[in-house]
């Protein structure tokens, strides 16, 4: 990890997608760094929270993403070079912070990383493409293909922030950020005031959305994207235009392209985007003006092959335009896909097998809690204390999400962050049934406090138990509010209390008889419960 | 190549050392990984590409040259990337799905068989026991075994470099003497 300082231009060391990003923004002297864990983007904060202090970098991990984004932008607005990091569920949290910003724009460069997980590999809740923000937000968009094209895009992109004021996305998928490769390094810039003390300078016309301000930004947004387009038409490389059919293609799915080409031993011209927003659009006009057929290689919905049909109907009505009909719209690609959709569309005979059939059946082996975690216990006390099938058991997103399954089975719903609450709160409204609600205890700074107010103000019964293991387990243990770096944290017990709630008790769930006699105390409580359950997951170790 | 495994075999340190390894030689290297869920207990699979000229960082189905495999029932499941001729190289070892039917040996390596002829079954993990006082290394062991036979066309001593260069301090002695372990 300390090799990520090293100050040799020129040579090359193997790095990771997020390490190679964590290098790029080195290069350009990053000032200040927020971001709030979430697997394919965690290796970031995790790589910062190590070097920050050596590096000379401020660094934090946030208490959601939408207060890491806040964070960012007050740091930008004072003139710092700024990177936030989250993965594509973060996006959303933080898109109410979001839209405001594109529309101010950023003072100290900004760069913000957004890891979207096809196949969701580590992903429990949807197969999100975050590629919708650029309709909806209008921030620019690089899309990486490997950990190289990672380093270079997050430099550029604070370039590209610095010269048209405004944040800047980079949105990688799982098998960029989890890609390695040999990088070649840059010099890393060191920051000329080590104190990296910004300076807030007061700009009202710049910094306060409010209307008819708003709307002027908004057109001011709208003039400085073209103008963004414009470099971006500047920086495409043009592709030969010599051929009937080609292909257009971006980020990861560009290399599958490539090794499909070569396996099928054919050449046909490809146009790689790095923006995707804007789009180089006079170049990819120029592009297909005289094919006849393109194929359009992107992962997940086909926004990019929409932006084709579009720029087609004005350079080439009678382009074919080929995507979803031979690529799937779920699931990641991978390389045999995209091999056997380019032979269909380039009418090349294939005769590979692909997947050979096995006999048998290969058992699955699902992921479990590891043996000796404390969530065992809390799972023991509930079998013991309730008849499973007359509780409903509200999941949430974090180890404990593998109540989920065998031979567990506690889980009836799932949802995002902070929602097991929340949905609790109505179905108890909806219901007289009884339930019992999961909620980690980074989830519950994250995005359950919230929940748990409604759920006290509106009257509601559910019974939440706050899985208080110190430490943001799942994603790889990292430091929360409650178990910051330093000791003493901010208690869970007084938040709780101070949301009103009366029914209240901390117990290590290693007693299992108090654990018991709890549950069903509280579940035939006419108010909302908690029990903290407080054992440190195996992993922290006691400071 | 495809290492397969479950989670805590150490497959991201396997990929390290092949990978520095490979590019040490002088080839184009690309790997990737799966964070997250892997670590508790479920299968992982790491994938590693060299040569000329390489873009895609994962292997393509059917076209593995060899797939390492430190778990009998991992080694089939990622048999999605074999074909004729590829290579297996097999950790003679079972680890328990509970509550599920468990596949034995036999009936894994029947499988295997339909699909390629060149399976290598090794008890890497009780070899590593009783030499070494220690199974934690029946993956440095494997990766060496094939680098020693060619299975992975990287010179011997690229590894022990990689090794060297990767492996902590502390547990050096033990990963350098499973590696010559594999010589012979
Ligand atoms: C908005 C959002 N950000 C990040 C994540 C990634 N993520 C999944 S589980 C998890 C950690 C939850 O920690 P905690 O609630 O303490 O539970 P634990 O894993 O410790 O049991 C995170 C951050 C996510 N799913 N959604
Ligand atoms: S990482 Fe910690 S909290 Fe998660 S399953 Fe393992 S012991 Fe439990």
């Amino acid at each position: 990890m300390e090799e990520l300082l090293l100050q040799k231009p020129g040579e090359k060391i193997i790095l990771l997608g997020n390490e190679a990003i964590v290098r790029g923004a080195l290069e350009e002297g990053v000032n200040f760094v927020s971001t709030y864990p979430g697997t394919p983007a965690s290796e970031i904060g995790n790589t910062f929270f190590k070097i920050a202090p050596k590096a000379g970098v401020y660094f934090e991990f946030s208490t959601n993403e939408k207060v890491a984004l806040e964070a960012g932008i007050g740091a930008s607005f004072s003139g710092l070079k700024t990177l936030v990091a989250m993965k594509n569920f973060g996006l959303n949290v933080a898109l109410d912070a979001l839209f405001p910003f594109v529309y101010t724009g950023s003072k100290g460069p900004t760069v913000i990383i957004v890891a979207d997980d096809p196949s969701c590999h580590s992903s429990a809740q949807s197969e999100e493409n975050s590629r919708f923000i650029v309709e909806a937000a209008h921030i620019p968009v690089l899309e990486p293909a490997d950990p190289q094209e990672c380093k270079d895009f997050v430099k550029l992109g604070f370039q590209i922030s610095e010269r048209f004021n405004i944040p800047v996305i980079i949105r990688t998928t799982t098998r960029v950020a989890h890609q390695k490769m040999p990088v070649i390094l840059g010099e890393i810039k060191t920051s000329k005031d080590k104190t990296q003390k910004g300076e807030f300078v007061k700009d009202v016309k710049r910094f306060v959305t409010l209307p008819p301000r708003v709307l002027e930004m908004k057109k001011e947004l709208l003039d400085k994207i073209e103008k963004i387009r414009e470099f971006s038409e500047s920086l495409l490389k043009s592709a030969p235009t010599n051929q009937k059919i080609g292909i257009i293609t971006s980020g990861i799915s560009y290399l599958y392209v490539m090794e499909a080409l070569g396996e099928l031993n054919i050449d046909l011209p490809v146009l790689k985007l790095d923006f995707f927003y804007p789009l180089a659009e006079k170049k990819i006009k120029n592009f297909i003006k005289k094919l006849k057929r393109i194929l359009v290689v992107e992962e997940l919905e086909p926004y990019l092959e929409k932006e084709v049909a579009r720029l087609a109907k004005e350079a080439n009505c009678n382009l074919e335009i080929i995507g979803k009909e031979l690529l799937p719209a779920t699931g990641e690609l991978r390389p045999e896909i995209v091999t056997q959709a380019l032979a269909k569309f380039a009418n090349k005979k294939l005769n590979i097998q692909y997947h050979p059939k096995l006999n048998i059946p290969v058992p699955k082996r699902s992921p479990q809690l590891c043996p000796g975690c404390p969530y065992w216990f809390v799972v023991s006390a509930i079998k013991k204390a309730v008849d499973v099938n007359k509780v409903i058991f509200g999941g949430e997103i974090g180890c404990y999400m593998l109540f989920g399954n065998s031979p567990v089975n506690l889980q009836d719903y799932l949802s995002c962050m902070g929602s097991s609450v929340g949905i609790a709160h109505g179905i108890k409204k909806a219901t007289g049934q009884k339930l019992i609600t999961f909620v980690g205890d980074s989830s519950f700074f994250h995005a359950g406090i919230p929940a748990l107010i409604n759920a006290v103000n509106n009257r509601s019964n559910p019974l939440v138990i706050i899985l208080d293991n110190q430490t943001t387990a799942m994603t790889g243990h990292q430091p929360h509010p409650g178990a910051p770096v330093t000791p003493n944290g901010i208690k869970i017990e007084n938040i709780v209390q101070a949301c009103g709630v009366k029914n209240l008790k901390v117990i290590d769930p290693i007693n299992q008889e108090e654990f018991v006699k709890t549950i069903k105390e509280f579940l035939e409580k006419p108010e909302v419960s908690v029990i903290i359950s407080r054992r440190p997951c195996k992993f922290v170790v006691k400071k | 190549m495809v290492i397969s495994g479950v989670g805590g075999q150490g497959l991201i340190t396997l990929l390290q050392i092949i990978a520095q390894a490979a590019a040490d030689e002088g080839y184009e290297v690309r790997t990737s990984e799966l964070h997250g869920l892997s670590q508790r207990g479920g299968s992982v699979e790491v994938h590693i590409r060299f040569g000329k000229k390489i873009y895609s960082p994962i292997v393509s189905s059917a076209q593995a040259n060899l797939i390492l495999g430190l778990e009998m029932q991992e080694a089939l499941k990622a048999s999605y990337y074999a074909g004729s001729k590829t290579d297996f190289l097999i950790n003679q070892f079972i680890q328990i799905i509970p509550l599920v039917k468990n596949l034995n040996e036999k009936e894994i390596s029947d499988s295997l068989k339909k699909i390629s002829k060149n399976i290598n079954i090794i008890p890497a993990d009780k070899i590593c026991q009783e030499k070494l006082g220690n199974s934690v290394v029946a993956g440095i062991y494997l990766i060496s075994w094939a680098t020693f036979r060619k299975l992975i066309p990287i010179r011997p001593v690229a590894i022990l470099n990689a090794i060297k260069k990767i492996i902590p301090e502390k547990y050096l002695e033990l990963n350098v003497k499973a590696f010559e372990l594999a010589r012979d």
